[in-house]
């Protein structure tokens, strides 16, 4: 199979915030692609800054206080920090869509669903009232909503949590849009209910090629979910790779962490209970980065290097697996090794 | 209790089963809606609509199920915290459900809860000592040296500074605030503890972290937890007994081991299968077990199984009430469909192979 056409290319951009405290590196860095019919994850922790990059690539920055000081957002040939605020809103909901974590407060409670998701086909597609009608009812239908006829007319209020993050995947997906961005969709829904939306979001992209950019702090999702994966910390990627390898050969102290503390289905049957492995600590603040790897001071293997310069990503030590790549000086040797045998 | 068949995970048979200290008995807890009209029928909700069960001291009862099974309900009312409409719960040889205002408010050093949100669960404007020492100021314990030197071991005893009482919340993450939180549970020696969604809220770095601390107490201070979760694998980790609601009732019991091990109630089926994990991945996602629409509402529930309008396995006898039957030692179902197959339960949907 060809390699999926890339959609969108987020190239080192930076996102800095000016607080009290000074300025906060909020995004450092941080490069990735979306591709055509492929799912990406974005993985970590409150405050690593997956939600900040989904905001970065809409335009969504709220500044003052927030400043997009660095990088590139590539749309096809057009870089979406320079676009004007007229061009990003032709994009916005268009081209590239979102779905936000909380489906209650992302509806507007005075409008029906229907009209909400009507909007954006009379804003970009050029529908008239009627006909725009007519597709909202039929995105209902698509997104798996019974009685859609009736449903259309109704307020936010009058459906469950799922049937709501339904309609905002209605609304998101109604202009048929290259790209979806996905913020957390089933944090606040019931696992049954995830695994609907889930389903939903596999189908539209075998039929559309969408590409989806999926952030997450579910491993299981990820797994479920991903064909590649990056991993964040501290506004940085930190490991990136397919979703196999990431989940399945972790290269990061911080990724392999992150595994081994989760609880696992099927633990009661081998044998005894044991304890939970921890990742020491908490996530550092961003004011007191400081110099060298960010997790250093939570890390097993941290060394004398770790504490004086950041760590670049290394191709993992693994054999024939391109693009897996972490950010640590524990693979920085075997990368020399590689490049020299290479060379040789 | 007959014993005949010895449980994996239970002592040796010498041992006798530690002592019951809640009884929850035939609980109901509804809430009753403005009349909609003038001649509608007053509404009922049935949050909680005849739950039965038990929990050992020194052991784990996880509930789960999803959002409005009327699992948070359940142990609001065990705290007297949500109204009890009828039933009992027992605390030992107490009743709470009848006990007056004071009387209740005393027994409340023996039962204490660990709520799901850290930050709203905590007075920002009193300094993290206090509010761990409020409940023994509330109850009178001790002298004040005492109660300090209390607060002191507290502290100690869930990884926290003894120089952090002087701090306020929004001064610690939110992992530290459910350690404070704990610690305040823990204040008037609690012989129940009530923990609803305690680590919900939590990153999942720090998840491990308050997991392995309350199993650490559990083992130390012999306490009881009822634990309300929605999430499986947490669950599977801590509990030793679980109970799986829907729409106000439990619809399956049983010893961990050997619900993990064959869930017997499509539901508890259907919920385990749609639990993502890292070793499954889309495998299983392919062989999971498809429910389609919405829970019933709670204010009018079918008269017969409340799962059948979404249960895949549904057929005739569903339209039945629904009854508690123990298909094995300690394990209870309530699906006619659950049969005896050489002697092993079968339930009517098997679990996608264990990933």
């Amino acid at each position: 199979m060809a390699t999926p056409r890339t959609l969108l290319t987020v190239d080192d951009v930076r996102v800095e915030f000016s607080t009290r405290r000074g300025k906060a590196l909020v995004l450092n860095g941080v490069s990735f692609e979306a591709r055509a019919g492929e799912t990406l994850c974005i993985v970590g922790e409150s405050g690593c800054g997956k939600s900040m990059t989904a905001l970065t690539v809409l335009g969504l920055v709220p500044q003052p206080p927030g400043r997009v000081s660095g990088g590139r957002v590539l749309f096809g040939d057009e870089d979406l920090l320079q676009a004007s605020p007229e061009r990003l809103r032709a994009v916005r909901g268009n081209r590239i869509s979102m779905i936000f974590q909380e489906p209650m407060t992302s509806l507007n409670p005075v409008f029906t669903v229907g009209e909400q998701i009507a909007e954006s086909l009379r804003l970009h597609a050029g529908l008239d009232r009627k006909a725009a009608h007519l597709r909202a009812v039929e995105m209902l239908r698509q997104v798996g909503i019974p009685a859609p006829e009736r449903r259309v007319d109704e307020y936010p209020h009058q459906l469950s949590g799922g049937m709501r993050q339904r309609v905002m995947i209605a609304m998101a997906l109604a202009c048929r849009p290259d790209i979806l961005i996905a913020d957390e969709p089933t944090t606040a829904l019931d696992v049954t209910v995830q695994a609907q939306i889930f389903d939903l979001l596999r189908e539209l992209q075998a039929e559309r090629g969408t590409a989806i950019v999926l952030i997450t702090h579910d491993m299981g999702a990820v797994a479920e979910m991903a064909d590649r994966v990056i991993v964040m910390y501290a506004g940085r990627v930190i490991e990136q790779g397919t979703a196999a390898e990431v989940l399945g050969r972790p290269q990061h102290p911080y990724t392999q962490g992150l595994i081994a503390c989760l609880p696992e289905l099927g633990s009661s049957q081998h044998g005894e209970r044991r304890e939970l492995a921890e990742i020491a600590g908490v996530v550092p603040s961003l004011w007191e980065l400081g110099s060298g790897c960010a997790f250093r001071e939570r890390c097993p293997s941290a060394h004398a290097r770790c504490a004086e310069d950041v760590p670049p990503m290394f191709d993992a030590p693994l054999p024939g697996q391109p693009g897996h790549a972490a950010a640590c000086w524990l693979l920085a040797e075997a990368a020399v090794a590689k490049a020299e045998e290479a060379a040789a | 209790m007959t014993n005949l068949i010895p449980f994996p995970h239970m002592p040796a048979p010498a041992e006798p089963p530690p002592p019951v200290l809640l009884s929850v008995t035939d609980l109901k807890v509804h809430f009753p809606r403005p009349r909609s009209g003038l001649m509608a029928r007053p509404e009922v909700v049935r949050a909680v609509d005849g739950v039965n069960f038990e929990v050992r001291r020194g052991t784990t009862l996880a509930v789960v199920g999803e959002s409005g099974s009327g699992k948070t309900t359940t142990a609001l009312a065990v705290m007297r915290l949500a109204p009890i409409t009828a039933g009992s719960v027992r605390l030992g040889l107490t009743d709470l459900s009848l006990l007056g205002d004071e009387a209740m408010r005393q027994a409340r050093r023996r039962v204490q809860m660990i709520f799901q949100d850290p930050y709203s669960s905590l007075n920002p404007r009193q300094r993290v000592g206090d509010a761990v020492r409020a409940p023994l100021d509330l109850m009178g314990i001790g002298t004040k040296a005492e109660r300090a030197a209390r607060v002191d071991e507290l502290f100690a005893a869930v990884g926290l500074r003894p120089e952090q009482q002087h701090l306020f919340p929004h001064q610690f993450s939110g992992g530290q605030r459910q350690r404070i939180n704990i610690a305040r549970a823990l204040a008037t020696n609690p012989e129940l503890v009530v923990c609803d969604e305690p680590v919900s809220a939590l990153d999942i770095a720090i998840r491990a972290q308050i997991l392995n601390l309350l199993a650490r107490l559990q083992r130390e201070l012999g306490l009881t937890y009822l634990f309300i979760s929605h999430d499986m694998a947490v669950v599977e980790h801590i509990c030793d007994e679980i109970a799986v609601m829907y729409l106000g009732q439990i619809v399956e019991r049983a010893p961990r081991q050997a619900f993990f091990a064959r869930p017997l109630h499509p539901y508890s089926a259907a919920l385990m299968s749609a639990v993502p994990t890292v070793q499954g991945g889309r495998t299983r996602a392919a062989q999971r077990i498809r429910l389609v629409g919405d829970p019933p509402s709670p204010i009018d529930p079918p008269a017969g199984c409340r799962f059948a309008g979404r249960c895949p396995a549904a057929g005739p006898g569903c339209e039945a009430p629904q009854v508690l039957r123990e298909m094995q030692p300690g394990h209870w179902v309530a699906c006619h469909r659950v049969t005896r197959v050489d002697g092993q339960p079968v339930g009517p949907l098997q679990m996608p192979a264990a990933a």
